[in-house]
């Protein structure tokens, strides 16, 4: 017994897994924020905020004073033709953010031929697969909280009135959540470097898995539905199942579950996600704006489902990651 | 034993089915330089990798400064400096902030950290160029500068694989200096190369790798004495046809004859006969000529080695 505590003690590497995690992450911070693709990037959504904001706040002065309690949470939702709404740019708009941080992130030093030497110094692989996936997070998170607040003083600037407590509170969580869905891509572009020694081989392999969820998926999970749980003729339990499983397989979509917290989070009336069956609606007032706890606890499985895939994501790339020869 | 720098007992890596390192036995003692020889694939990089802990062994025992790479993989990185064969940099930072990356992974801070930074651009000579980017590097600055990079973690060993590949001479010529330099400061250091003029010139000892084994091991003298048999080349110039030729077979400690030209001879000898030559040529009546001994060179027994590969295998 003690001899097998013994062997299992001097099998343990010796140290931290985590340093030199800050030196890692300060560098790879430095490199995101000041590389030409990130500012294009940065540009491209700072612009989209900015005209999709400024249209709809064009369209909510009228509304100011009005009586409507949420006119803060209206800018990030009311599309102007031929504007759509700004939450519908950043579904698109953050995976291609993540993406472009990511694709590159060990296979280009693979490429550069720094794998081997920074590898040589005293730190695990750990640390610097945890190190650039952080320094990845934080550039993301930084960028979308600084549109954020530029988005937050444009509707100042405009609408004249400030948020309210409430209006804060979802607005922030659907910032958490944002973040937290471009974690998702960044963990998966990410996976994609380790496993293919070409950037752009990685870049292509991720942006095919963000269009195959975003054209391809819904269309996929209603035909599946269809299959799986056909419904007879007058059966509408089975036409309630059907409906169920489908939404079910969309939600494998990080798209779907972030579009579904966009749409709880920024539209207090929203109550459900999912059917809701008229004899479920008894007794409620329709039109009547959930206080914002309820919303997040409407939203609290989505972000759990974002979070978690990021992490598992994040798990498989370390696992591989791990197992793979430094050598050319 | 505490001056065993370096040392492996049946060190093996299989892949698969196959074996890049098999049972590798390996001294290296303080203050030398080591030379791995071989051709590509013969189980010298990955020999170096399981030095550093970046590949595991799958049997045997690598001893690093007296620590397992395996187990302690951060105290014997922290110890030793690798240059990896094409040494990579990250091209749009410049030599400095290249520097302070690595003096930061090592956990060096301020002040040290600058006085060490400048004292290592001092010593490979890039100081002056400190502040531009990487990629306006010439191959021969970036490779003094991936010796700057090792220097500032003061390592007690230096792994280098591959280091003057892809150098013009004049890079080389500097190249050597600077190694030469470093064991004068009393660095061990390990190098990996099949240039093998390089190696002859700056190793205190090589050994000679064929498919994952090392087949010999010496000093460049002790290496041209077991493959070559004689270790003494004389190049005899004379007139005096056959006559000369047998004279010269007669003598005592002679390997070989052979006459490539007309009046020109090489002599195989397992000990310096020049003195020998010269009277014998002019008592059998020749014209001596010219007289010149070749010091073995590294390349010859290379050559010799690989042609005769086979037959060394077996018997070793």
């Amino acid at each position: 017994m003690q001899q097998a505590r013994n062997i299992a003690t001097s099998r343990q590497r010796e140290g931290s897994p985590w340093t030199g995690l800050w030196a890692v992450v300060a560098k790879e911070m430095a490199d995101y924020l000041t590389s030409a693709r990130m500012l294009i990037l940065e540009a491209l959504i700072l612009l989209t905020a900015f005209g999709t904001v400024y249209a709809a706040s064009q369209n909510l002065r009228a509304g100011v004073g009005s009586g409507d309690d949420f006119l803060f949470l209206r800018l990030f939702t009311t599309a102007r033709e031929p504007l759509p709404a700004f939450v519908g740019f950043l579904g698109l708009l953050v995976p291609l953010l993540a993406i472009a941080l990511a694709f590159d992130s060990i296979n280009g030093e693979f490429n550069q031929r720094t794998l081997s030497k920074v590898l040589a110094q005293p730190i695990y692989r750990d640390a610097l697969l945890l190190g650039k996936f952080l320094a990845g997070l934080g550039t993301l998170a930084l960028a979308l909280t600084a549109i954020w607040l530029l988005i937050v003083g444009m509707g100042l600037l405009q609408l004249g009135v400030p948020p309210s407590g409430e209006e804060t509170t979802r607005m922030l969580w659907f910032l958490l959540i944002t973040i937290f869905y471009g974690g998702i891509w960044l963990a998966l572009a990410m996976l994609f470097s380790i496993v293919f020694r070409q950037p752009a081989t990685a870049a292509l392999a991720a942006i095919a898995i963000w269009l195959f969820f975003t054209v391809f998926w819904g269309i996929i999970a209603s035909l599946l539905a269809r299959v799986l749980q056909p419904v007879p003729p007058g059966d509408t339990q089975a036409l309630i199942n059907q409906i169920q499983l489908e939404l079910m397989l969309t939600r494998i979509s990080p798209n779907t579950l972030f579009s579904e917290v966009a749409l709880a989070m920024l539209n207090p009336a929203v109550r459900a996600l999912g059917i809701v069956l008229p004899i479920q609606l008894h007794n409620a007032i329709p039109g009547t704006p959930l206080p914002a706890s309820q919303s997040i606890l409407l939203t609290w499985p989505h972000a759990t489902g974002l979070i978690a895939a990021t992490i598992v994501l994040f798990a498989i790339g370390y696992i591989l990651f791990q197992r793979q020869e430094v050598r050319a | 034993m505490t001056d065993v720098v370096v040392e492996c007992r049946d060190l093996t890596k299989q892949y698969d089915t196959f074996t890049a390192v098999d049972r590798l036995n390996l001294t290296v003692r303080k203050g030398e330089i080591f030379g791995l020889l071989g051709p590509n694939g013969a189980g010298k990089t990955t020999t170096i990798l399981m030095l550093l802990g970046l590949t595991e062994p799958t049997g045997g025992i690598a001893r690093v400064l007296g620590l397992d790479p395996a187990r302690q993989p951060l105290s014997v990185k922290a110890r030793v400096g690798y240059l990896p064969d094409q040494v990579g940099f990250y091209d749009n930072l410049t030599a400095r902030e290249n520097l302070n990356y690595i003096a930061k992974l090592n956990g060096i801070r301020e002040p040290e950290m600058s006085r060490r930074i400048e004292q290592a651009l001092e010593q490979v000579g890039l100081s002056n160029v400190a502040d531009r980017r990487v990629k306006t590097f010439s191959r021969g600055m970036r490779q003094r500068l991936g010796v700057a990079e090792i220097l500032i973690k003061q390592p007690q060993l230096i792994i280098m694989d591959e280091p003057t590949l892809a150098l013009d001479p004049e890079a080389v010529r500097e190249f050597l200096a600077l190694i030469r330099q470093l064991k004068a400061n009393g660095i061990t250091i390990l190098l990996s190369s099949h240039l093998l003029q390089q190696v002859q010139a700056v190793c205190d000892r090589v050994g000679l790798f064929h498919k994952g084994r090392m087949v010999l091991e010496g000093t460049v003298s002790e290496l041209a004495q077991r493959v070559l048999g004689g270790a003494y080349r004389i190049r005899v110039e004379a007139e005096g046809g056959d006559l000369v030729m047998s004279a010269l077979r007669e003598l005592p400690d002679v390997v070989k004859v052979s006459q490539h030209e007309a009046r020109s001879y090489n002599v195989e000898a397992r000990s310096d006969l020049r003195a020998e030559i010269a009277r014998k040529v002019v008592d059998v009546g020749g014209k001596l000529l010219g007289l010149s001994i070749d010091t073995p060179s590294l390349d010859e027994v290379y050559a010799r080695y690989f042609q005769k590969g086979a037959a060394y295998a077996a018997s070793a």
